[in-house]
């Protein structure tokens, strides 16, 4: 992993004040991601993994710390640094082109032409396949398909930060199997960097180059980072009885399970 | 228990891939055209029965109640007996206050459309403000609450002296009378813009305009449509007891006259034309909600 440093967290932390009480969600987050990095968040619920992301997306202001893309302080939410949204988060009154039309307008009023946006539009619904599905309305369409409206969405801003927040949570077994896929080929094709939260060990080894472990909550941190030595286009077949996927698997579910297990409280 | 965790995680690895399976398009079959025709009127037939069925029995209980001599209210019979040329003639015109049951009604509609339409965009621009200020709804919200619960007629009086004029106080009475419900569900409706689209609204960076235009009012429109037609109900409640009050053409006003002068016949049909067009009016904004929110709005 010899790549410049692209985003970075720099003594990241957060407190929610409640009254006069005060909860330190995260402390001390330090992470360096270079440019076309794939990095997963990994932690039990409530480590404050989705906090880091909406402070990565410029939603939540970091209490203490400051998150820098390409040397700049991230401060607002911004197309640069798209959220693919766990509940897809469509507009239920547009169409699937419509929902990703609006972001495309927005974010290249200036740079391109209208019928070159429209181009820009197709293209995106289809690399996730949806392009057949244009007109339809988000109520006439599956999870799983909305998330890809979703994740075409985020890609036609050109950002340059995927942030994933449990972008498969939501969904069936077969159908994540399927857009897990979906996301790797794309990265594959694109080149983006991505962080993504997720909750899924088979996931986070699958689709990462590097696997961030957080500690639990409260005043959660980053316990522990693994390199996922995996050679890519990865074959979820193949990797079944891969001796490194096995070791990072084993490594991750030790981090997670023995040493960070959930506390009982919130079990 | 660390092993116990491990356990109920079986490894999604093993899953294979989802294969690409073959579709085969099979030839969509569609009954024949008698079968189908035969279909709809059954459904038809299943929807329109009851409510005749129910409509008859209730006439007939009214002629038998009301045929016994000594009966005050005429029987269903000679209602329609009294009224049968008011009633195949709508549109006759002798001057004054004589006119064709249509003219009535035209009127007292007019009335309705100037007083709902004020009220209608007065409604949805003090409702998005009470619903995006926190202060505009901690003022505003204690007022509002208070002057809904005002009886329209109770404001005729006021509108009266005010404009010195029958029309536009019927007018502001309605106006008064339908604006309370648009208000208050076009602020819930602001209010309650889920967090997801302003976290999309934020990422892509619109502006407070293109937020307004984009998504406040989308978002919106079905709690908006909510209003009108709780609006446009009462305000044909009010248009009928305001025009009993300020004379002059229409519905209400034709009622009134006719118990002057003892038609009661005329009262009755009168009734049904009302009943009709308010419940016509409801289904209209109904509809017209169910169009606009591309069937998000409950019809």
């Amino acid at each position: 992993m010899n790549r410049s440093t692209y985003l970075s967290f720099e003594q990241v932390g957060m407190s929610f004040r409640r009254g006069a009480r005060v909860t330190e969600v995260l402390r001390d987050v330090d992470l360096k991601i270079g440019e076309g990095e794939f990095v997963s968040i990994i932690g039990h619920s409530g480590c404050g993994k989705s906090t880091l992301l909406n402070i990565v997306g410029g939603l939540l202001k970091s209490t203490t710390g400051e998150v820098f893309l390409e040397g700049r302080v991230v401060d607002e939410p911004g197309p640069d640094r798209a959220i693919v949204f766990q509940n897809h988060s469509l507009l239920p009154w547009l169409t699937v082109y419509g929902n990703v039309r609006i972001a495309v307008d927005k974010v290249f009023r200036r740079t391109k032409s209208a019928a070159a946006r429209h181009d820009w539009v197709m293209h995106k619904l289809e690399l996730v396949q949806m392009a057949q599905h244009r007109d339809k309305r988000p109520h006439e369409i599956s999870g799983g398909m909305k998330q890809r409206v979703g994740i075409a969405r985020a890609l036609a801003m050109q950002p340059k930060v995927l942030l994933m927040d449990e972008p498969f949570g939501a969904l069936d077994a077969l159908t994540r199997a399927h857009l897990q896929d979906s996301v790797m080929d794309i990265h594959a094709r694109l080149g983006n960097t991505v962080m993504m939260i997720t909750h899924d060990v088979d996931e986070a080894v699958l689709l990462s180059d590097r696997i961030v472990m957080m500690t639990n909550g409260p005043s959660a941190t980053i316990g522990e980072v693994l390199t996922v030595g995996l050679p890519r286009p990865r074959r979820r077949l193949e990797l079944a009885t891969d001796v490194e996927y096995t070791r990072c698997r084993a490594a991750v579910i030790e981090f997670l399970y023995a040493r960070h297990k959930m506390p009982a409280r919130a079990a | 228990m660390p092993s116990a965790v491990k356990a109920v995680k079986p490894p999604v690895d093993s899953d294979a891939p989802p294969a690409p399976a073959a579709v085969l398009a099979l030839p969509l079959k569609r009954p024949p055209l008698a079968e189908r025709l035969a279909l709809i009127i059954s459904e038809a037939a299943r929807r329109a029965v009851p409510p005749v069925v129910m409509l008859a029995v209730l006439i007939a209980l009214w002629e038998l109640l009301c045929s016994q001599a000594g009966s005050r209210l005429p029987p269903p019979s000679k209602v329609l007996a009294d009224t049968w040329d008011f009633i195949v003639d709508p549109f006759y015109d002798n001057g004054g206050i004589d006119k064709g049951a249509f003219w009535h009604i035209a009127n007292s509609l007019g009335r309705v459309a100037i007083g709902f339409a004020l009220a209608a965009v007065a409604g949805i621009a003090l409702g998005v403000l009470v619903g995006q200020s926190t202060w505009a709804m901690r003022g505003l919200d204690p007022i509002f609450q208070v002057l809904r619960t005002i009886p329209p007629l109770a404001w005729l009086p006021l509108s009266l002296a005010g404009f010195r004029d029958a029309q536009p106080s019927a007018i502001f009475v309605i106006f008064i009378t339908s604006i309370w419900p648009v208000i208050i569900n076009t602020s819930v409706g602001v209010r309650n813009i889920p967090q997801d689209y302003r976290n999309v609204a934020a990422v892509i960076r619109l502006s407070w305009y293109e937020f307004f235009w984009k998504i406040t009012l989308p978002a919106t429109v079905p709690y908006i449509f909510t209003g009108l037609r709780i609006g446009v109900g009462l305000s044909w409640l009010a248009i009928v007891a305001a025009e009993m009050l300020i004379g002059g053409v229409g519905i209400g006003f034709f009622i009134w006259d006719a118990w002057n002068s003892s038609r009661i016949s005329d009262i009755i049909v009168a009734l049904v034309y009302i009943g009709l067009v308010g419940f016509l009016l409801d289904r209209l904004i109904a509809a017209l909600g169910h169009v606009i929110s591309h069937g998000t709005s409950a019809s």
